[in-house]
């Protein structure tokens, strides 16, 4: 049976499947991100409805699985008639997955910048944008780049659960080749070293920023 | 009229009455120094001077900008009254220039080149003229407080709170502070200062203010207070930190 399937043209399929993994969890990052920090200033805002409603929102999506929201996206939408593709589902899905917990993350590190800075700021004059802007999210920044570079890394892991919908990434590719060359072993095995080949470069980036940012306080 | 003007203020934490009716004025060019037991309500008062903290009740006024019931015009107010914390509370992301000149800038509007040139004027005020470039963690305590009178005489206040600025210093680094404070209240600067250095207070100061329970409980002149105590609350704080 293996012999239909040359290591190389395994490895080639899986690079395919790597592919479209990279894509969608670069579009989690940028889309995510954006709307993470949308999510982030209806937080830190103090205006009660902003607040409450981006807390429901944190919520939500930190208190349900990965899957459950994709299968609401993608079956849900389906339901009332909109068609989905599983690859929109899955950016849909993984972009709001990520924005809740990068806005969470990055509230933590707003939040970590002392009260004196904002009470400097104030008496200075300085009005709640530019305070944010000159004073808060440039210390904030430097805290969080580290936790939020090491959660993207949980992000291209979390990619894997779009296979489940019909999302042809790394892992949908790995499960097709173990079912076509029954060698299940060999072939996620090849799939878990992808992952780590893409993971663990973003946690030493991670690592090196927390040195670089920490030194230059 | 007075450059300061406060009337009734009152001042709720929960169900704790910090200020029961303030009445204050302080003219320009005074150095006030504002002196009581930690719980009086000294700091409190101070920071409803520039509204760090609004007020529940009462009438705030300074150089004609009215502040009541917590709401105003903040941001006119805020460029009329400069503040210095006890955590001298500099940005650490930003060069001991860019502190001074980020007000100017982003509220002021002032250009860069100004904005520095005022920077400079005002760190060589305080002593600190080399450290433009420097970093505040670069810095001793003493001088990253010198630093954060500069940033606040930057924005050219008309009245100067200093919160308790020694209190978080070296004992060895105290006097460098002073004698920057001493030299702005010889200037003319109007100083309100909670302050827990007495013998500073009755060299400097020419009105002395004692709060206790949330109220003005003395006030008047120094030198006065200190030999003749009014009040046996005084008498007593007095001989408690002295």
């Amino acid at each position: 049976m293996l012999t239909q399937f040359s290591i190389w043209a395994l490895l080639d399929s899986l690079a395919e499947g790597a592919k479209w993994t990279v894509a969608l969890s670069l579009i989690a990052f940028v889309c995510g991100g954006i709307a993470g920090l949308v999510v982030l200033f209806a937080r830190v805002s103090g205006k009660r409805a902003l607040t409450v409603l981006s807390k429901a929102y944190i919520e939500v999506f930190q208190g349900t699985p990965l899957l459950m929201q994709l299968f609401i996206i993608f079956f849900g939408l389906s339901m009332l008639g909109v068609d989905v593709s599983a690859w929109l589902a899955a950016a849909v899905g993984l972009t709001l997955f990520t924005s809740a917990y990068l806005a969470e993350i990055w509230r933590g590190c707003v939040e970590a910048v002392p009260k004196g800075q904002w009470e400097a700021s104030a008496s200075l004059a300085l009005n709640y944008r530019e305070q944010m802007r000159h004073v808060v999210l440039p210390q904030a920044l430097r805290i969080a780049i580290a936790p939020t570079v090491g959660f993207l890394v949980q992000v291209v892991k979390s990619t894997a659960v779009a296979s489940i919908i019909g999302f042809t990434e790394l892992t949908k590719t790995g499960s097709m080749l173990a079912n076509a060359t029954f060698q299940p072993f060999l072939i996620f095995g090849l799939v878990a070293i992808a992952y780590f080949l893409l993971c663990y470069p973003l946690s030493l980036y991670a690592r090196h920023l927390e040195t670089k940012y920490h030194a230059a306080r | 009229m007075p450059l300061v003007k406060l009337r009734g203020v009152h001042k709720t934490f929960g169900s704790n009455h910090v200020l029961k009716g303030i009445d204050l004025d302080v003219e320009a060019g005074d150095v006030v120094a504002l002196i009581g037991r930690s719980g009086s309500g000294k700091s409190t008062l101070l920071r409803t001077i520039n509204g760090l903290e609004s007020i529940d009740r009462g009438e705030l006024v300074v150089d004609g900008v009215a502040l009541d019931d917590g709401f105003g015009d903040l941001r006119t107010l805020r460029q009329k009254v400069g503040m210095v914390f006890q955590q001298f509370n500099l940005f650490p992301h930003l060069t001991v220039g860019e502190n001074v000149m980020l007000a100017l800038k982003v509220v002021k509007k002032t250009a860069h080149a100004e904005a520095g040139d005022i920077a400079k004027e005002m760190l060589l005020k305080v002593g600190l003229a080399e450290k433009f470039s420097a970093y505040p963690d670069q810095l001793s305590g003493g001088q990253q407080q010198r630093v954060a009178i500069a940033r606040a005489l930057a924005m050219r206040p008309r009245v100067l709170l200093c919160d308790e600025i020694t209190s978080a210093l070296d004992p060895e680094l105290v006097n460098e502070v002073l004698a920057v404070v001493r030299q702005l209240a010889e200037e003319g600067m109007t100083l309100i200062m909670v302050t827990h250095e007495m013998r500073f207070a009755r060299e400097v100061g020419n009105k002395l203010i004692f709060m206790h329970h949330g109220l003005i409980h003395e006030s008047g002149v120094p030198r006065q207070l200190f030999a003749e105590p009014g009040t046996p609350e005084l008498a007593n704080f007095i001989g408690a930190v002295s």
